[in-house]
């Protein structure tokens, strides 16, 4: 099912031709499993649930929480689906057939990113809204929202790359990723939380969202070179 | 020639016996000047003329705090040097300055949250600075998690090195996106410790505690260093004959 990719090598094909193919492989493994996709989802608006039931079911102070809770649900249930990253590839061997593929392994790596990006973040920032509402946001702040939490979680899921390959060979990794991620990804947290929370009391939302943005991009330009450095040395 | 001094550097022996030879001279320096800038700044310097004797806790709390930001800067840059040349003592000096830098940071956070104490008149308070030693101990934390969660040393070593590049890359991101998100929600911190206008008598003994501080670090590490090369090399046969000098 991962020929394609492997059959790159050979043919000398591009490194983005390799990372496009990696990412069309990436997201039609992760269809066939459309279970494994829903999870980290189910545990976002579980999570949200928890608040409310935890607090108080008045509106009016759940509104307040509100960024928090969405933005901690997020990085939560981001964190969870790190899993699904590498796991299934490093215990079959096909990632270390991609590091001896003779393609740049930051370009597939990224490819990678992208994908699992497209299939948790994305869905994540359509689902937030639905969150959002149950917790008392105006209407008019969902697509801010929707824009912040599409940002941050592209950053989110290039520092996760990092630390989940990392801990590639590492059993039970499940704390130790968590405490490698989570201190790294708290800047994030404070920018999304803030877009949010100016986009709920209808203020412009746009420099923190610049501040998101530019963490994205500096995930996109360094996390893949450091991923990559990174599965190196778990995979030696 | 000229660069075989630079070569030895690299060879465990050579400093493992230097090691040996130079805890000595820092630790009595240390020691010397913690005593002088602890009588300086608990003795000598005046009473604060709004804090009262409360900021003397500064002797310690802005020398540890200043530490645990320098330590994880030398453990970051000894990992590099280890992954990018390959250095195996390298990795033996960032592998030991992660427990003392975090026992830095330990002691700058209970000493800031005793000053906020009599300060704010709670334990902890939300404060910008507090709160980035508080996640600068995480990483640190992560750091040691990443290293014994992995048995092979080697591996251990270069995966944790990448970990201290990336953390050192974000360790100024976060400082300054807690200050922005502090300054946010509330007005500026009741500390402020950088007064320019701090008199040379309460100045100098501060000064004294960081230089302090710092020969510490130098010794505590040339200490732990000798003990992580005797356990990376334990199989060498130089240890036998360095063991039983």
């Amino acid at each position: 099912m991962n020929t394609s990719v492997l059959e790159a090598s050979s043919t000398g094909t591009s490194a983005l031709e390799a990372a496009r193919l990696m990412l069309a492989r990436d997201i039609r493994l992760a269809l066939r499993k459309r279970g494994q996709l829903v999870q980290p989802l189910a545990f976002f608006a579980i999570v949200t649930t928890l608040f409310p039931l935890g607090i108080s079911p008045e509106l009016s102070r759940l509104r307040d929480v509100a960024p928090g809770v969405l933005w901690v649900a997020a990085l939560l249930s981001s964190l969870l689906a790190l899993e699904f990253l590498f796991r299934d590839d490093a215990q079959d061997g096909t990632l270390e057939q991609h590091v001896l593929s003779g393609q740049s392994l930051t370009w597939l790596l990224f490819a990678k990113t992208v994908a699992h990006w497209l299939l948790t973040g994305l869905p994540l920032a359509v689902m937030a809204p639905l969150a959002a509402l149950s917790l008392g946001v105006p209407a008019a702040a969902l697509s801010g929202i929707v824009v912040s939490v599409a940002i941050g979680s592209v950053a989110l899921s290039l520092i996760g790359s990092i630390g989940a390959a990392l801990t590639l060979g590492v059993k039970r990794s499940g704390a130790l990723l968590s405490l490698l991620t989570l201190p790294l990804s708290m800047p994030v947290l404070i920018f999304g939380a803030r877009a949010t929370d100016l986009a709920i009391k209808g203020a412009g939302f746009a420099p923190p969202l610049y501040l998101l943005g530019a963490l994205a991009v500096l995930g996109i330009t360094l996390a893949p070179l450091a991923a990559a450095a990174a599965v190196r040395i778990s995979l030696e | 020639m000229a660069w075989t001094w630079f070569h030895r550097l690299g060879s465990p022996p050579y400093i493992y016996g230097l090691a040996a030879r130079l805890t000595p001279w820092f630790a009595w320096l240390s020691a010397a000047l913690l005593i002088g800038g602890l009588y300086g700044g608990l003795v000598l310097a005046p009473p604060d003329y709004q804090q009262g004797d409360d900021f003397r806790i500064m002797y310690v709390h802005v020398p540890t705090a200043w530490m645990s930001l320098m330590v994880y800067t030398t453990m970051a840059v000894a990992a590099a040097v280890g992954l990018i040349w390959r250095i195996k003592i390298s990795h033996a000096v960032a592998a030991s300055c992660a427990p003392i830098g975090a026992s830095f940071t330990f002691v700058a956070l209970v000493t800031g949250s005793l000053w906020g104490y009599r300060m704010w008149g709670t334990y902890w308070e939300w404060d910008p600075r507090l709160t980035s030693e508080l996640i600068l101990l995480f990483l640190y934390l992560g750091y040691m998690g990443l290293r014994s969660a992995m048995d092979d040393m080697q591996r251990a070593d270069r995966a944790s090195a990448v970990l201290a590049v990336v953390g050192v890359v974000n360790v100024p991101i976060i400082h300054y996106s807690v200050l922005w998100w502090n300054s946010l929600h509330q007005g500026p911190s009741v500390m402020q410790l950088a007064k320019p206008t701090m008199p040379p008598s309460m100045l100098i003994p501060l000064l004294v505690m960081l230089l302090g501080f710092t020969t510490l670090f130098a010794a505590l590490l040339l200490v732990r260093l000798r003990a992580e090369i005797l356990n990376r090399e334990r199989t060498a046969s130089w240890i036998r004959e360095a063991v039983t000098q």
